[in-house]
């Protein structure tokens, strides 16, 4: 073999080393998921809790993810922009984290079928749009048993962004747990017409306290009401995350949604190329929803209480929709004994007993 | 006793209005000389920011207002040199600059997500501040309050009665004649820009150290940008921003306390009502032309350049 062929040789099987490496890395090119959020990541709310969710995929793949997210998209037509610049720029995963995305995300599907589509609290699917959210109201429940057993003026002042199903399944809720354990409590709803606005939220609450709440309660994402309370000196409870450190005497404890596990298990999925579409509904028993450290003012018995509770929804043998419940002219619309199933909590649109004033309409 | 619920509402109200009232007036200076800057919200949003960091660090009040306006001011800055000596086009500085300062602000605000701080501290002068009802009301703001209140007045005044308020008019105008019977242009108009950026600043820091003293990221929540309508709004009259931040203010906060009395109106009717109102006002004084020709400065949002 005379040298000029040699180095041939070895120069055809650098190439091809070459071109198998590059085949490789081409290979093991990241998956590339991408999230959608309603609000800033540090709203210390909704949009905080699903970029936890989001750096937990990190956290798990390593390299084997890119995730990219966008925040503070408005629902509505900017959010079908983004979604669809998310899709076209090849992300294989999408999720897309409020109500109001659900129209954008299953137009946006339509058009690329071959990405997989998760949106949060909605309840349109189609083959490559699944949908997931946290049963938020087992919390609004043990949260409502202590709301019930620390309020003084039985009135629980309620900050709510909406009135979409979610939010009014989660003053149900309330209502009903408070009501169990006290049943002269009262619910007074305040709609804000946001889910962020701090100053808006803030001054809800004022309302409401000067309106005889001590208790105040929130399904909007800032921590603006929580620090309210605490300024008013009268208790409140956090969404989505811990926020007693904006008010660490009034803050009892707060409803936690924790996405890591759903986020990780999707991410798998699509991975090993299992991913269906479905409809995922997580609670206590699955770790979506947690509650908060309790606050150290609660007296051992309320909080026996909210544990008891807790344990009961995880087993099964405690529903926060437990009949007999009416609603506000007094029509029985669970029967006793008969739980709420998942159609109905899903379509929740009216109050039951306790709740004062309408839904806006 | 009704007047237990009329103080609050207008307590809150005075809170909800005042942060509305500085971007609006600083914002009306700023267009008066020409310019247009829809960087508002991103100028606020510094500033609450700001505002809160030097809160924290030095716990002194007075030094986290001056921070909230410089903040501001810095941000204005950034816009003044783009539009004035880079001829950048101003619409979309202006954007920018929101875009900008929101997640700037993010960012140096990452640390203090978290921290609350007590709040501005309120006037109180014994005697006439425990008058009950309006004790309180007029003698027991925090001084933010009335310096919202003295700078609509002053910029009345300044506008309208002082010759460097005419100048500033003349370069609003028309910023030829202005540059040919000798004033500078440019700055004349930076000027204009830093003191709308340091109002915006101070409206930003009245939401982080008074309203809800506590940083969040995009807490402003587009203020700004109902800031930038008011001043269309009040046809770029200080006093009439001012009450038209206090009606907008006003009509928020009335629909929160009617859902809570119960009063049987749908909220989205109520929430929608401030923007139904601008909306009103802005066609009757746009109806008549020349009236709103008369109000808004002729060479608002067209850049200077000297040589032409």
């Amino acid at each position: 073999m005379s040298e000029f062929r040699k180095l041939t040789l070895l120069t055809l099987a650098m190439l091809a080393s070459f071109l198998v490496g590059m085949f490789g890395v081409a290979h093991a090119d990241p998956l590339k998921v991408g999230f959608v959020y309603v609000g800033p990541i540090g709203d210390h709310g909704w949009s905080y809790e699903h970029n936890q969710g989001r750096l937990s995929v990190e956290k798990e793949f390593g390299d084997k993810v890119k995730t990219t997210y966008v925040e503070s998209v408005p629902e509505g037509a900017d959010a079908q922009r983004v979604i669809n610049q998310l899709a076209a720029k090849g992300h294989d995963l999408i999720f897309t984290t409020s109500f109001g995305y659900m129209n954008p995300t299953i137009q946006v599907a339509k058009k690329h079928p071959k990405v997989h589509f998760e949106h949060a609290t909605g309840y349109k699917r189609s083959k490559n749009v699944a949908t997931y959210s946290g049963r938020f109201y087992e919390g609004r429940h043990v949260a409502g048993l202590i709301a019930g057993k620390m309020t003084k003026t039985n009135i629980i002042g309620y900050v709510a962004s909406f009135p979409i199903p979610e939010v009014i399944r989660g003053i149900n809720a309330v209502a009903i747990a408070a009501r169990s354990v006290n049943p002269d409590v009262k619910v007074k709803v305040v709609w804000v017409s946001s889910w962020f606005d701090p100053g808006k939220e803030s001054t809800a609450a004022n309302t409401l306290i000067d309106q005889g709440a001590d208790i105040i309660m929130q399904h909007t994402d800032s921590p603006a009401p929580v620090q309210t309370a605490q300024k008013r000196g009268v208790w409140a409870l956090g969404q989505a995350s811990n926020m007693s450190s904006f008010g660490p005497k009034a803050h009892l404890t707060a409803i936690i949604d924790n996405w890591s596990p759903y986020y990780i298990a999707r991410t798998k999925a699509v991975m090993d190329g299992t991913w269906k579409s479905g409809d995922t509904w997580g609670g206590f028993k699955s770790g979506m929803v947690e509650m908060a450290p309790y606050n150290s003012a609660i007296p051992a018995d309320v909080v026996n209480l909210a544990e008891t509770a807790r344990k009961g929804i995880i087993s099964g043998s405690v529903h926060a929709f437990t009949g007999p419940i009416k609603d506000q002219s007094g029509k029985i619309v669970i029967a006793d004994g008969k739980v709420a199933d998942d159609g109905m909590l899903a379509g929740m649109n009216f109050y039951v007993e306790g709740v004062e004033g309408k839904i806006p309409q | 006793m009704i007047i237990d619920l009329i103080v609050p509402a207008l307590l809150t109200i005075i809170t909800a209005s005042t942060p509305l009232v500085f971007a609006a007036v600083g914002e009306i200076v700023v267009e008066k000389s020409g310019v247009l800057n829809l960087g508002v919200e991103g100028m606020m949003v510094v500033g609450a920011v700001g505002g809160f960091a030097i809160a924290i660090i030095t716990d002194d009040p007075v030094l986290a207002i001056l921070a909230g306006a410089l903040s501001g001011m810095l941000m204005a800055l950034i816009f003044g040199l783009l539009t004035l000596y880079f001829y950048s086009n101003q619409v979309a500085t202006g954007l920018a600059l929101t875009l900008f300062g929101i997640g700037f602000s993010a960012l140096l605000g990452h640390k203090f997500v978290g921290i609350t701080f007590e709040g501005l501290p309120k006037l109180y002068i014994s005697g006439l501040s425990d008058i009950p009802g309006i004790g309180q009301l007029i003698f027991g703001q925090d001084v933010l309050v009335y310096f919202s209140i003295l700078s609509a007045i002053a910029v009345t005044w300044f506008l309208g009665r002082t010759r460097w308020g005419m100048i500033v008019r003349a370069v609003g105008e028309n910023h030829d004649s202005a540059h040919s019977i000798g004033f500078s242009v440019t700055s004349v108009r930076l000027s204009c820009i830093l003191f709308g950026g340091a109002m915006a600043g101070l409206g930003g820091a009245y939401l982080s150290l008074a309203y809800t003293p506590l940083w969040v990221e995009n807490m402003t929540a587009g203020r700004g940008w109902i800031a930038l309508a008011l001043v269309v709004f009040a046809s770029w009259r200080p006093w009439r921003a001012f009450f038209g931040a206090y009606l907008f203010g006003g009509i928020t906060i009335i629909q929160l306390y009617a859902q809570g009395l119960g009063v049987d109106v749908p909220s989205q009717i109520l929430s929608m009502l401030p923007y139904l109102a601008t909306i009103i006002v802005l066609i009757v004084i746009s109806r008549d032309d020349s009236r709103l020709r008369l109000n808004a400065p002729a060479c608002l949002g067209r850049n200077f350049h000297t040589s032409g």
